[in-house]
């Protein structure tokens, strides 16, 4: 216990001060104030890994550690598409998946917001569309934001949450709108 | 060596090199209109690798199955026909790969084109249920509670003890292998690093040594020592991962922040020395993209020595915590008399007392000159995994930074000739994972007429089935963590 709390203690609050703060912090900063306006509490994301090579889910998974620290932005993973705001979703979309992500999509809770991440969220990448493969995202379900990159890092899919939020017009009670 | 056979041989073979204490790595088929449909198998039995062509009767389509030489042979020879229409011999002829994509007829590396009217993708699969008093059935999946690969897993459990676990997988097939014959020969790398994104060194790197030695490309030797490096740091990157998410699975946050932090700025000094947090496209035919940038290998120096530092106090910390190894140990237990059983291989191979690594074993330059320190593990459990990270992840370090110091100067790629139709190559690269094994086959004009990429995880994943029997339900995210398995490598 002694040695558990010594680390923590020489480990310090790493998020404050990334090696390259400009980029980082920018994103943050504008990413919680906007969180806080649009939706006055957390936003809560349910990711969906839908033909995938798993590239973007370790980026995505990144996006939990201390240096971007996705959680202390009042952005939470949830392990249900029914208590999410946003799907956040990596492809291609295999034909295996179409249906499992349709009817993630149908559980999700309206007003609710998508984000395609990676090259193959967005167009197929280099799977491209064929027998097994229904190629971009939004060729299944409805798209508010893609993410290009193989894979994008965190910076930018935190960049895409922040557009889809910002995309987002507000209805009456502070909720993103469709 | 290369072996033509006839079906008959290829068991007696098969047998042989079991009874010799090899080991079956890949398997796949080939047909083509006005072509003898082909079984392909690569086996190792250290220091040989054995690849083997088995021609198969004209319009049989049939082969006799070696499920029960190698079991892992069951799920390939199933997918062989999915993919193929050659069917083995073996007693369970449920589809492995296809689910409802394409229908049961239709071969998507035989016919050309595939039909274009595809069926409801929902299908009815035949689990094995269990039956007696108080016995139920839950159903995982596909689309887990977490941030991780599709796939589908059926307990039958009594109270919080699992019976049996059966696993359906094959949601993440995109048609990587069809999808390899409409590229390019020496374009292929770049999909070959896609099949698994956490492999993506070893994978582009197994593909590029298939095509390297059907043409008879020479690597510099500078190329292979930066595709070391690239390997080593990939392996670093997911051993790092993978024990913060097993604190994090026992209820230690504490762990997972911690080398979380310590993965992030290892992918940070791999784009500062590389060029990419994860090297996709490191590894080309040939050799490189790109040379360790010019204060690359002063980051990576500078890396390392806090790494060691960091994870020398944390690993104290995991080994003191009773909780951690109250959940650690025992659970999840594969014991080497079943791992050998069941051909375990990798990782999780070598902490169920199974030897084979590929760099010690099939070693390939730089691993030849590299004396690569084997690690292995008897236990088979959760903490015998988690025990051989930190093993293996002290000799990655070490590696790292004998290649950091003998780096060979010159270039860093050469150019490879477009191959003759018909050549043929087999590549063998020790993922972090495991084996990955490539067998690639030239098409005219520079074309693949045929690339199969094969995952250690084909192994692997029988063996969780068994590991946990036995243990209660809220132990398996520990177990099946420990254990890490590919899904995209292994549905392809």
């Amino acid at each position: 216990m002694l040695k558990t709390l010594q680390q923590i203690l020489k480990t310090g609050i790493v998020t404050a001060a990334p090696p390259a703060p400009a980029d980082e912090l920018r994103v943050r900063e504008a990413l919680e104030s906007r969180i806080r306006e649009v939706l006055g509490r957390a936003l809560c994301i349910r990711e969906v890994d839908a033909g995938s090579c798993n590239g973007c889910e370790l980026e995505i998974h990144a996006l939990g550690n201390p240096v971007y620290s996705i959680e202390s932005l009042g952005i939470r993973f949830v392990a249900s598409p029914r208590h999410a705001d946003l799907l956040l979703v990596t492809g291609p979309v295999s034909r295996h998946m179409e249906v499992a992500l349709r009817r993630t999509y149908d559980a999700t809770p309206d007003p609710k917001l998508v984000v395609a991440v990676g090259d193959c969220g967005a167009c197929g990448g280099i799977f491209g569309s064929g027998y097994a493969s229904c190629g971009a995202v939004s060729n299944v379900i409805p798209v508010d934001v893609v993410v290009p990159g193989c894979p994008p890092s965190p910076t930018r899919i935190l960049s895409g949450i922040l557009a889809a939020i910002s995309k987002s017009p507000t209805d009456s009670t502070g909720r993103p709108g469709q | 060596m290369h072996l033509v056979v006839d079906p008959v041989e290829w068991r007696a073979l098969a047998q042989d090199i079991a009874a010799a204490g090899g080991r079956l790595l890949a398997l796949w088929g080939t047909n083509r209109v006005g072509q003898c449909d082909t079984l392909h198998a690569v086996a190792i039995a250290p220091p040989r690798v054995i690849s083997m062509s088995i021609a198969i009767a004209d319009g049989t389509q049939q082969y006799p199955g070696v499920e029960d030489v190698f079991p892992s042979a069951s799920r390939m020879q199933r997918a062989v026909f999915d993919l193929c229409g050659l069917r083995s011999t073996e007693q369970d002829t449920r589809p492995w790969l296809r689910h409802a994509a394409w229908p049961v007829d239709a071969f998507p590396l035989a016919a050309d084109p595939m039909p274009s009217s595809l069926p409801s993708p929902i299908d009815d699969y035949a689990f094995v249920r269990v039956e007696g008093d108080g016995v139920h059935e839950i159903a995982v999946g596909p689309v887990h509670a977490g941030i991780i690969e599709p796939g589908h897993f059926r307990f039958s459990v009594v109270g919080e003890k699992v019976l049996r676990l059966e696993e359906r997988l094959g949601y993440v097939h995109k048609g990587i292998e069809r999808r390899f014959t409409e590229l390019p020969i020496l374009d292929g790398h770049r999909l070959a690093a896609r099949v698994s994104g956490d492999s993506g060194v070893a994978y582009a790197w197994s593909y590029c040594q298939a095509l390297e030695r059907m043409t008879g490309t020479t690597v510099p030797p500078r190329a292979s020592w930066l595709r070391a490096l690239a390997l080593e740091l990939e392996r670093i990157a997911n051993h790092l991962g993978d024990l913060g998410a097993l604190g994090n699975d026992a209820g230690f946050a504490f762990g997972l922040a911690q080398f979380s932090r310590l993965k992030e700025h290892l992918l940070r000094a791999t784009e500062q020395a590389l060029g990419q947090r994860y090297l996709l496209d490191l590894v080309v035919p040939g050799g490189t993209r790109n040379d360790l940038a010019p204060a690359g290998a002063t980051v990576l120096d500078e890396y390392l020595a806090q790494l060691t530092d960091e994870v020398t106090v944390l690993r104290g910390i995991y080994e003191e915590h009773t909780g951690l190894r109250d959940r650690f140990a025992g659970a999840g237990a594969v014991l080497p008399e079943l791992a050998a059983w069941i051909g375990l291989v990798g990782l999780a191979g070598r902490a169920s007392g199974q030897t084979l690594d590929l760099r010690v074993d099939a070693a390939c330059a730089p691993y030849d000159e590299l004396a690569v320190r084997r690690c292995t593990r008897q236990d088979g459990d959760v903490l015998a995994r988690v025990t051989l990270r930190f093993d293996e992840l002290a000799e990655s370090v070490r590696l790292l930074r004998r290649i950091l110091r003998a780096m060979p100067s010159g270039e860093h790629a050469v150019a490879v000739p477009v191959p003759e139709p018909g050549a043929v190559g087999v590549g063998l690269i020790e993922a972090w994972r495991g084996p990955v094994v490539t067998g690639l086959e030239a098409g005219p004009d520079g074309t693949i007429l045929r690339c199969h990429p094969q995952d250690p995880s084909w192994h692997n994943w029988p063996a969780l089935e068994h590991a946990v029997i036995g243990n209660i339900v809220p132990d398996f995210p520990l177990i099946n963590k420990s254990f890490n398995l590919s899904y995209s490598g292994h549905d392809l």
